[in-house]
């Protein structure tokens, strides 16, 4: 009798794939928790011990200091100097900026584009441009990075003429091509899982394509338009190859989009690699980490409660 | 670099439990490793000696960790080493700590020669830069090459990460210490700096003299009186290049036994003959 053999290995097979899928989410969650506990221990002397405090406090990471008598009061990034200057404001400006500049430009186009692709495109297209993005996606970011450098930038001065070749804009375009693939490929989803109903029923109503797209499907997919946002927001808060290689890295505060920036990310990446261990400079760096993964982790939450909602109002019209 | 980081991490561990096999009491002193420690700027050229040394002294080991050139002088302090890399010359104060610390005098030993050229883009028709203009441009008192007889544009800055030693070889000998002004825009490694230079015709940029092509090097003079001086290994040798600074090795005493035939072996002809190999100038001609 080979059925019950067979199903006896159906059933085992079953149960170590299951166990499989498992540890790996369980895999996932543990590194997420043990990477988090890292950078936090690593971090925790910025609140705790006397000697980095005595250097880098909480509030001259975050106010104003004055650093010579008789001169205002300001914000410095200078951790090797005689006093060395912690503060966070012109690092967070900076990436503030060059995230949003990367979003502005990659999510309207991303967006257009999987709306393109899933609702007007005719198949040969979309079996083009589909692929031609997800490549985009995995090119190295230290490569986009010395496009960047060495292209991007040139062109960019030679149109504009601007002063600094490596500036805001300059890494935010760089930062945009890592951007777009993600917010493409979700958004595309998004689009292409709305039932085909909905258009059948709008285009027998009487609308165009164009409004069957606009004011049913987008409607229907904004909150996987909305995850896929979030999604590539984080990711440019993040990415770090691109803007350091393109920015400057400059710790100007100015809020000029042609102007040098210095990222979170670029600076634990330049700064951490020759650093003295346990040296105050060394934890402000990982504060900046902890910093950064405070900061990814609230935005996917307020990001998740939006879409949560979105997902529930638009139910509650059916 | 995070991978520079972790093999100078693993490299230190395995320094840090080897050197404690080493001082076990069980164990012959032929056995003991020579370690150098110090100066990051120094440590791929004295790996390269400790290479070399090695293979012809099989038996023998000698251990090269990084840290900085402050972390080796503080390690050669507490006893820590047995050679220290500097980049820099130590303090006074510092050799005062090692006379009271050990009774015996600290050794300066002058190992090999480096050099800084000042980098502006090929178009440029700056002549050359003194070193008090150099040391403007970088705190930011000078923003325009008008200003320094060139054409009205606005001068763009570039420098290192604050990790290298190039910075703070810098900061020390160029700015006297003082800070960068903020404008400056820093570049991962001195290739990345060539190239933005090459690119920006209004632009400034310092590091190795190796690195040089597709940009030019601009003659430094020390002052407003003196000769403009081109790097080369003639100049940086007589001293005449004026951003050109020893780099060092410092022993507690005179040094003695297997430290001190390594330490004869890298003045000699090879070991000086690898300080170009790796783009340093060597200290002693033939």
């Amino acid at each position: 009798m080979p059925l019950p053999k067979l199903q006896r290995i159906g059933i085992l097979s079953d149960r170590f794939a299951a166990f499989i899928i498992k540890g790996s989410a369980f895999v996932a969650i543990l590194s997420l928790i043990l990477i988090f506990v890292f950078i936090g221990k690593e971090a925790l002397p910025v609140l705790t011990s006397p000697e980095v405090r005595s250097e880098a406090s909480l509030s001259r990471l975050f106010l104003p200091q004055v650093h010579h008598a008789g001169e205002a009061a300001e914000f410095s990034w200078q951790p090797i100097s005689d006093v060395p200057k912690y503060s966070l404001f012109p690092l967070f400006i900076g990436t503030l900026k060059v995230t949003l500049i990367a979003a502005l430009i990659a999510i309207p186009l991303a967006v257009a584009a999987a709306l393109y692709t899933s609702e007007f495109a005719p198949s040969w297209a979309r079996e083009t441009i589909k692929p031609c993005i997800e490549v985009l996606a995995g090119i190295p970011s230290v490569v986009v990075g010395f496009f960047c450098l060495m292209v991007i930038a040139s062109w960019l001065q030679g149109a504009f003429g601007w002063t600094y070749r490596l500036n805001a804009l300059t890494a935010g375009i760089g930062l945009s091509l890592a951007v777009i693939p993600i917010v493409y490929t979700v958004s595309e989803d998004a689009f292409s899982s709305v039932p085909q109903a909905f258009r059948e029923g709008s285009i027998a109503m009487g609308a165009s394509s164009w409004q069957t797209a606009s004011r049913v499907v987008l409607p229907a997919a904004m909150p996987g338009v909305l995850a896929a946002c979030i999604l590539g927001f984080g990711r440019a808060i993040g990415e770090t190859m691109i803007v350091l290689m393109a920015s400057g890295n400059a710790a100007v505060l100015s809020w000029s989009p042609v102007d040098s920036i210095r990222t979170f990310s670029a600076t634990v990446a330049a700064e951490l690699g020759e650093l003295v261990q346990g040296s105050p400079h060394y934890h402000v760096l990982f504060f900046i980490g902890a910093f950064l993964f405070l900061l990814t982790f609230v935005i996917n939450l307020i990001g998740r409660w939006w879409v949560g909602r979105l997902q529930k109002k638009l139910q509650g019209a059916f | 670099m995070r991978n520079r980081c972790v093999v100078l991490m693993l490299v230190s561990a395995l320094a840090v439990a080897l050197s404690g096999c080493g001082r076990g009491p069980d164990s012959g002193e032929q056995h003991r490793p020579v370690t150098v420690k110090g100066s990051d700027t120094m440590v791929i050229l004295a790996q390269s000696w400790a290479e070399n040394y090695m293979k012809e002294h099989p038996g023998l080991t000698i251990q090269v960790t990084g840290g900085g050139s402050g972390v080796g002088i503080a390690a050669l302090i507490n006893g820590g080493t047995d050679i220290c890399n500097a980049s820099r010359p130590m303090k006074p104060a510092e050799k005062n700590q090692v006379r009271s610390r050990h009774g015996k005098d600290v050794k300066e030993i002058p190992v090999a020669l480096d050099g800084l050229a000042i980098y502006v883009s090929e178009s440029n028709p700056i002549q050359s830069l003194t070193e008090p203009q150099i040391k403007s441009i970088y705190t930011g008192k000078i923003t325009n090459w008008r200003e320094l007889g060139g054409k009205d544009a606005r001068l763009v800055a570039y420098g290192r990460e604050n990790s290298s030693g190039t910075y703070q070889f810098f900061k020390e000998h160029v700015l006297n210490n003082e800070d960068f002004a903020r404008e400056v825009q820093t570049l991962p490694g001195t290739g990345a700096i060539v190239n933005a230079v090459s690119k920006d015709p209004a632009s400034i940029g310092y590091g190795g003299i190796a690195y040089a092509s597709g940009i030019r090097v601009v003659p430094v003079r020390k002052d407003e009186k003196s000769e403009a001086v081109s790097p080369s290994l003639a100049t940086v040798k007589t001293g005449q290049y004026p951003l050109s600074r020893n780099l060092f090795f410092y022993t507690i005493g005179e040094p003695s036994g297997e430290v001190k035939s390594f330490i004869d072996w890298v003045l000699d002809r090879e070991g000086q003959k690898l300080c170009e190999a790796v783009g340093y100038y060597p200290i002693i001609q033939k």
